[in-house]
């Protein structure tokens, strides 16, 4: 282990809660990132042991209500959005363009600040009641017809969604001014493409929520009527302005993911990604059309026929980016060199799942097909294949690969692929069965249903307890790692990247000298031809 | 629109896949379209899907590291990024369009359905058919006939959805929404609300009961509360005293109402609309904003004032007036009549109310303006049934 690193360059409570390094900043949002989502996942875990039996037994009905939405709340708000940008973005987008900080350092650590206050209000809402109109806040039941902690929870993320859209302008401003000489937009990893267009979307559409949120406190507060017909108000427009941020949200969700799974296709496969330049702007066109598609969530709820084509219309256009990335990381793979290490398991669970939740896509932004299948498990299982089998898939991926880089530890690496192997079964197995009972009419959100949705019920519930194992086995040795783990070196996947040309763990600094880059990214050429490594360790 | 596959075939494919529990069962008109559709959408993500896996599993067999130790670069291929960009687009679009045409079906209802109007409330489903009969969390329809129904909220946003038929439709409150399907196959069918709506929404469920059309009569003879939604209508318009400015003479405070319903009138910001449910339900309760041309606007708001029931009731008297002058009469009750003209006009009342049993044909909403006929459910001889 080099003798001085970011981690014990200072000690102490302070030099952690008071740092202005991007790399602490990182750890910090691990920390409260991985708790929320073990909150959000034992929501998860009662909703399913409820749903065993057709009677819904378990819990009282509305005690299932406020599960299902703190899992929504918590795992949309507090841990999707959030995890990739504020842990990986945070950590690696300076050492990736070779910078010494991120733009605003105190901004940085002011976000992880405001996200932790949104989180505590979010926590007292829960404890001390709960809320139950789902984490899509529907009015008028949310304003006016549920006597739980509505308010408490808006204010949670509505503070929560200012940590977003700092982070947002940090990045933005970060990738624009402070790359090292040389580093042109075209020699940047793909990985800072994604993160880019994830903070555009963060900056134009975090302020939509807020408002929203705010118009919802109001209603329920004083009443103003913006969202009630007997007032002249109308319960659709909060409709329109919830979705208008909520659909370009799930972009935010999956971009950092599609970023991480460049990453490591290029590595495992000892390659240049395949059109680097296809998936450079395939990243910035979905974050571009993911604000032209919003109503394809209302598509039954009395919009107009004629909306209801240009949206659907505008969906299919912006599946079509993602398709070109899926068929670019496919092509990398074309006459590499390809290992399976975990992180490369990951990215193979990412590629098959993603494209089946695309698909199912598809067939949702299909306008007559979607009245079938809307509002029932069938949009359940659409978006938990795209959030947990696609973006869960890249954080792993994203996580095991940059482990050494964060710890300067391996993690055990035939754990590591058990794991990943279990992961994509227990989530097959747990959403697959979701599709079809879906399309057999089962409705969302119920807390008991008829009996002939039993069977594939326990079947999803059975892949739930397979999926947490996947997910409680890599937690366990990653702890485990961080001091029994194999030392890892600068860089144990020899991978290409600025990030990888420093020492594991870096140091504060990132870099003791600024790195002029002159050279494209995922030169593998020149890395192969080079045996010694460019080690930059002190001490 | 037709099959894909022979129907025989598709009839196979569809009692195999009913009888794996994997669909429910086709029980509108509409069915087997969305099922047909459906499977088309399945093979073409089978077959993303298959290509992807198939490119991932191959290379990483023929270039595993130990096969392959070094990798050839390869910049990209403009070619297959067209390839793999129109392909997709193009399947895409096909299911835009084929998605689309299904959706102006599902959501566009024929003229000759028949109303049925649905209450949702925090947590049950009210069903009202035009001739009173009222259900709770059930809806008796016949198979063969296309119906319309017509969906208002109490209180929240509600969903009714019916699986076996293929339909669905937010039920929101503030304004109508619709949605129509032809029963084919007599049965017992589920009917969910889908749309959260607080503590009960799992509970807020019923059953569809499709029945032979003898049966459906027998049903509707038996069920009836003794006053059809009209005659509802018409009391509630007296007790409301909307009697006193829409008397229908010629110097009323407000446009006569006998022959509104599907005509085409003009506002007094010169736009022109269609006489159609909503409307009639909007006038009811936010009158300011659409006042007829030529008429002041006076009319007092009914906000608050009157049930989802009761607006159903007087859309349900307002579109009987067209066909019906026995109950035109009532809004020329106001005027003083003579005893003898009173007698013959009633006498001309009582013929008119012989029930015709033909098909109905009307107006709704979202259609163009069609003048009403007849149209009362199908009626027993002899029943006195507006």
């Amino acid at each position: 282990m080099p003798k001085h690193t970011y981690l014990n360059s200072e000690y102490g409570l302070k030099s952690w809660l008071l740092t202005l390094d991007h790399k602490r900043i990182g750890i910090l949002y691990l920390f409260t990132t991985t708790f929320f989502f073990m909150i959000g996942g034992t929501a998860a875990a009662l909703i399913r042991l409820n749903l065993l039996t057709p009677g819904g037994e378990l819990v009282a009905a509305d005690t299932y209500n406020k599960l299902f939405s703190i899992h929504g709340i918590i795992m949309v708000f507090f841990f999707l959005v959030p995890i990739a940008p504020a842990v990986l973005g945070n950590f690696l987008i300076p050492l990736m363009i070779g910078a010494k900080d991120v733009a605003f350092p105190r901004i940085n650590l002011l976000s992880w600040y405001l996200f932790v206050t949104g989180g505590c209000c979010e926590l007292y809402a829960i404890i001390w009641g709960g809320m139950d109109t789902g984490w899509t806040f529907t009015t008028p039941l949310s304003t006016h017809y549920v006597n739980t902690h509505v308010i408490a929870a808006a204010m949670g993320i509505f503070i929560a969604g200012f940590s977003s859209i700092l982070t947002g302008v940090n990045f933005i401003v970060t990738v624009h001014r402070l790359r090292a000489p040389g580093m042109t937009w075209f020699r940047m990893p793909l990985f800072i493409w994604s993160y880019y267009a994830t903070s555009i979307i963060f900056v134009l559409a975090t302020p939509v929520i807020a408002i929203t949120l705010v118009l919802i406190m109001l209603e329920r507060f004083i009443g103003i009527g913006v969202f009630d017909p007997t007032k002249g108000g109308d319960p659709l427009l909060f409709q329109h302005l919830f979705w208008f941020y909520s659909h370009p949200a799930v972009y935010v969700m999956i971009l950092p993911g599609m970023g991480v799974i460049s990453e490591v296709v290029a590595c495992f496969s000892r390659k240049r990604i395949f059109g680097y330049t296809a998936v450079a702007f395939s990243s910035v066109a979905i974050a571009v059309f993911s604000f032209f598609v919003w109503a394809h969530h209302m598509f039954i709820m009395g919009i107009s026929n004629y909306s209801a084509l240009v949206f659907s219309f505008m969906t299919m256009l912006v599946a079509v980016p993602s398709a070109i990335k899926i068929f670019n990381w496919s092509a990398t793979m074309y006459k590499g060199s390809i290992s399976f290490d975990t992180p490369m398991l990951y990215s193979f669970s990412f590629i098959g799942l993603f494209t089946i939740g695309g698909m199912t896509g598809i067939m949702l932004a299909s306008l007559g097909m979607d009245i079938h299948l809307t509002e029932t498990y069938f949009i359940v299982a659409h978006f938990h294949y795209v959030m947990v089998g696609g973006m869960v898939s890249a954080i792993m991926a994203g996580l095991h690969f940059w482990w050494p880089k964060i710890t300067g530890r391996m993690y055990p690496e035939p754990l590591g692929r058990l794991a990943a192997a279990i992961l994509f079964i227990g989530f097959n197995l747990t959403f697959f069965p979701q599709f079809i009972v879906g399309y057999m009419g089962m409705p969302r959100r119920y807390h008991s249903y008829p009996p002939e949705f039993q069977v594939l019920n326990v079947l999803s519930t059975a892949g739930a307890s397979v999926l947490a194992i996947g997910y409680l086995l890599p937690a366990v040795y990653l702890i485990w790692s961080l001091k029994y783990g194999k030392i890892a070196g600068p860089n144990p996947w020899r991978a290409t990247g600025l990030e990888w040309q420093v020492q594991s763990p870096p140091l504060t600094e990132n870099f003791t000298e600024t790195p002029v880059v002159d050279f494209e990214a995922y030169d593998f050429e020149w890395l192969e031809n080079h045996t010694k490594n460019e080690v930059q360790t002190v001490g | 629109m037709h099959y894909f596959i022979s129907p025989v075939l598709w009839q196979f494919l569809v009692h195999w896949l009913r009888h794996l529990a994997l669909i429910p069962p086709e029980a509108s008109s509409i069915a087997p379209y969305t099922d047909t559709f459906f499977l088309f959408l399945l093979l073409i993500s089978a077959f993303g899907t298959g290509v992807v896996v198939l490119m991932v599993i191959s290379f990483s067999v023929l270039y595993r590291k130990e096969k392959n130790p070094e990798a050839t670069q390869i910049e990209g291929s403009t070619l297959l990024e067209a390839t793999w960009t129109i392909i997709p687009l193009a399947l895409f679009m096909i299911c835009f369009v084929w998605g689309a045409l299904l959706y102006f079906r599902i959501y566009n209802p024929p003229t000759n359905a028949m109303d049925i109007y649905i209450v949702g409330k925090q947590w049950m489903w009210k069903a009202e058919h035009p001739g009173g009969q009222h259900e709770i969390d059930a809806l008796h329809v016949p198979v063969g006939r296309p119906v319309q129904l017509t969906l208002i909220s109490q209180d929240v946003f509600h969903s009714f959805s019916i699986p076996a038929f293929r339909v669905k439709r937010e039920v929101i409150p503030g304004r109508y929404t619709t949605v129509w399907f032809t029963a084919t196959k007599p049965g017992t069918y589920h009917l969910f609300c889908t749309q959260y709506c607080g503590t009960l929404h799992s509970q807020m469920i019923g059953w569809v009961y499709a029945m032979k059309p003898d049966d459906y009569q027998a049903w509707l003879a038996g069920s009836t509360s003794g006053s059809s939604l009209a005659q509802n209508g018409e009391r509630l318009f007296a007790s409301l005293g909307c009697n006193a400015c829409h008397s229908g003479s010629e110097s009323a405070r407000g446009p006569n109402l006998a022959k509104a319903y599907g005509s085409r009138v003009q506002l007094t910001d010169g736009s022109y609309t269609v006489v159609n449910d909503a409307f009639l339900r909007d006038s009811i309760l936010n009158p300011a904003t659409h006042v007829t041309a030529g008429y002041a606007p006076i009319m007092p708001t009914y906000q608050g004032q009157i049930s989802e029931e009761g607006l159903i009731d007087l859309v349900e008297f307002i579109k009987e007036l067209h066909s019906n002058e026995r109950v035109q009469q009532t809004l020329n009750t106001s005027q003083i009549q003579s005893p003898g003209l009173a007698a013959g006009e009633a006498k001309n009342g009582v013929q008119n109310t012989e029930p015709h049993p033909s098909e109905a044909e009307h107006s709704s909403q979202g259609r163009r303006s069609v003048k009403t006929q007849h149209r009362t459910a199908p009626t027993t001889p002899g029943m006195v049934n507006q």
